[in-house]
């Protein structure tokens, strides 16, 4: 068990400024209205630095660098993408807990996820995208015996990139890596709750980017977002966030004809089958821990598996069990590797996550354990934590239907399959899904029959690089974490060439 | 505790301060604004004229309601006007209509529910006007006998 010190203390593995200024074209610029805001660490209420408050002439100033650096980095070879890939990635390994730490700090998770999943996967997430951009081929098509069409694969240009606040390293990494892999310039707004991790990975890694390849510009959704999103100098938007502001950026990308990726959240059904109980193995135990996966990063990931689907067969012995896993969570301090569940990102966060258990229980859903907010003592008493909860009800409950993106969970029972369907796919997103069976056709015939992007099938929360991630219906448009990615950031250039020497014959 | 963490633990319903009357497809009154609602977007109608809310759903900042100039965010046949309330200055003048939207598919999950629009502090989010102000709207939601 290690306690991490908090950030600025002499035996932290990191220090934060206390002031962050953007970085545009290879060096730290202060923004042109010379105003800042606060960041502030949920793990105790308490502001720990300020970051540049980013405005349209920021934006600009940004987008100028970007496209300064454009005529070199668009035409580098994918060997010099990959290799500076590749060495950002080693960067981030010799750094693990500075950004570990950095990311915790900022965004309330608990350390330990940062060093297992989020920063590893971050560093993992670069070097596939060294590989993918390696080893990608160009198509050709012979039409007919003297004229061919060469397809190329070319950068858009500059690009934006609008990152959310629940992983921001890594959800930040999950767009950078296949954007500079395709050979763009990019433009990126970090979330303004969750400013500076961001920004301590810059520094680590500032001497490996050429000027200008990428820039990163802070400040409020209005003021710096919407300058950056509505640009007529992108060539294409990357969005993670809500709807409405997701259907804003398509507008914006309607009016300069530009690509949209957009990922937007989800209401992900775990569907437990009768078939898990026929055994009190390992298996069993592994479907009840995937009960409980909604606690991972507090609640607070738009995969989420928030409603829980048990069949009736085995519901009150499985749910019991759950349940007992649940309370098994160890909650508390962020920087102590034991603590399974942090803090929620922001007081924003908090007070949604505390609104909706009041809308469950008026609702009439049956609180099975937790239902409210969490006082911790000392340092950590002004932190935004909320107990692990699980709400029994139906599925056209509020609490079923909306992302409340906190560590509560919806638990419903089903009869048979065709029920088990009809209910996950009531709903109007498609990120995520579980299925858990131990029939595997039953698994199969579900996981095919959820209308969402991802189904997790006798497992969950497992996001390795390669395994295509993205949404169905109103989660989204897009697909991150694998290869096809690249193609969202590529132009496609078609030469058709003839190697006829004869007329056409027309005029 | 300060008076505003203790505003934060406690969700229950504040007092509306304007009614909205209900849109043309509903008839239930199932948004308000409470009075710190009132005077935020008093402040914000001074800065950046007529505005307009649409609710929104799904990851991160799912349940906020966005504040938009009007104009700024293109409604359609997907959305349902909820409610209208008019706004008027300190003085009680009119300072004119406003109205609340949310999508037709997020209509369906919610129509047993009336939307109280709060302001308290903080960050506000997605692309909403009153996120640098310090303070930021709020959905507070309760059951209607509908």
């Amino acid at each position: 068990m290690t306690v991490y010190a908090q950030p600025g203390q002499a035996d932290s593995p990191v220090s934060f400024k206390s002031r962050y200024e953007h970085f545009i074209g290879g060096k730290w610029v202060a923004p042109v209205k010379g105003e800042y805001f606060e960041d502030v660490s949920p793990v105790n209420g308490k502001p720990f630095t300020e970051v540049g408050r980013g405005t349209a002439e920021d934006i600009e100033a940004a987008l100028d660098a970007a496209w300064a650096a454009a005529p070199s980095w668009n035409t580098s070879t994918p060997t010099e993408r990959a290799i500076l890939l590749n060495k950002i990635a080693d960067r981030m390994e010799e750094n693990l807990e500075t950004l570990a730490v950095a990311e915790t700090w900022d965004n309330g998770k608990p350390v330990r996820e940062n060093l297992a999943a989020d920063i590893p996967l971050a560093i993992d997430h670069f070097r596939y995208f060294a590989g993918a951009i390696r080893s990608q081929e160009g198509r050709l098509s012979q039409i007919d015996e003297d004229t061919v069409a060469y397809h190329f694969h070319e950068p858009l240009g500059v690009v934006g990139q609008i990152i959310p606040w629940n992983f921001p390293i890594l959800m930040g990494v999950w767009k950078l890596a296949p954007a500079l892999a395709a050979g763009n310039c990019v433009v990126l707004k970090p979330a303004e709750q969750t400013p500076a991790s961001i920004l301590v990975l810059i520094e680590l890694i500032q001497d490996l980017l050429p000027d200008g390849v990428v820039n990163v510009v802070n400040g409020f959704g209005v003021e710096a977002g919407k300058p950056l999103a509505s640009n007529k100098r992108i060539r294409k938007i990357a969005f993670t966030g809500e709807t409405t502001t997701g259907r804003l950026i398509m507008q914006y990308a309607s009016e300069n004809i530009i690509p949209v990726t957009l990922e937007l959240g989800g209401k992900s059904p775990n569907v437990f089958f009768e078939d898990i109980a026929q055994q009190q193995d390992e298996f069993y135990q592994k479907a009840l821990e995937g009960f409980a996966l909604f606690g991972l990063n507090q609640g607070e990931v738009c995969t989420c598996p928030s409603r829980a689907l048990v069949q009736k067969g085995m519901y009150d012995d499985f749910v019991a069990a759950g349940i007992e896993r649940v309370n098994k969570m160890v909650q508390g301090n962020p920087l102590d590797t034991n603590t399974m569940v942090g803090a929620q990102a922001s007081t924003d966060q908090l007070e949604k996550i505390l609104s909706y258990l009041e809308i469950g229980k008026q609702e009439g859903a049956k609180v099975l354990t937790g239902g409210e907010r969490l006082m911790l003592d000392g340092d950590l008493a002004e932190g935004y934590y909320v107990k692990p909860t699980v709400f029994e009800g139906t599925n056209s409950m509020r609490i079923f239907q909306e992302e409340i993106f906190g560590p509560v969970l919806s638990l419903t029972s089903f009869t048979d399959f065709d029920d088990a369907i009809s209910i996950a796919n009531d709903t109007l997103y498609g990120l995520g899904a579980g299925v858990w069976a131990r029939s595997g056709t039953t698994a199969y015939r579900a996981g095919r029959a959820i209308q969402s992007g991802r189904v997790w099938v006798n497992q969950y929360h497992n996001y390795p690089a390669h395994a295509a991630f993205g949404g169905y219906k109103s989660s989204g448009i897009g697909r991150e974490n694998h290869l096809m990615m690249l193609d969202h950031y590529q132009q496609t250039k078609n030469l058709l060439v003839s190697y006829s020497e004869k007329e056409m014959g027309l005029f | 505790m300060t008076e505003e963490a203790d505003r934060a633990v406690d969700p229950s319903t504040p007092d509306v301060a304007l009614e909205a009357t209900a849109g043309p497809e509903d008839d239930v009154v199932r948004v308000g604004y409470t009075n710190a609602a009132v005077e935020l977007l008093r402040e914000l109608w001074h800065r950046h004229g007529a505005l307009m809310f649409h609710q929104s759903g799904g990851c991160c900042e799912g349940s906020a309601p966005m504040c938009f100039p009007v104009g700024e965010f293109r409604t359609g046949d997907s959305d349902v006007l909820l409610g209208t309330a008019v706004l008027t200055a300190a003085d009680g003048s009119d300072l004119g209509p406003l109205e609340l939207y949310i999508s037709r598919e997020q209509f369906q999950a919610w129509k047993h529910t009336r939307l109280i629009i709060d302001a308290v502090p903080g960050r506000g989010s997605g692309f909403s006007l009153e996120a640098p102000t310090g303070h930021r709207f709020l959905t507070r939601s309760t059951l209607c006998t509908v």
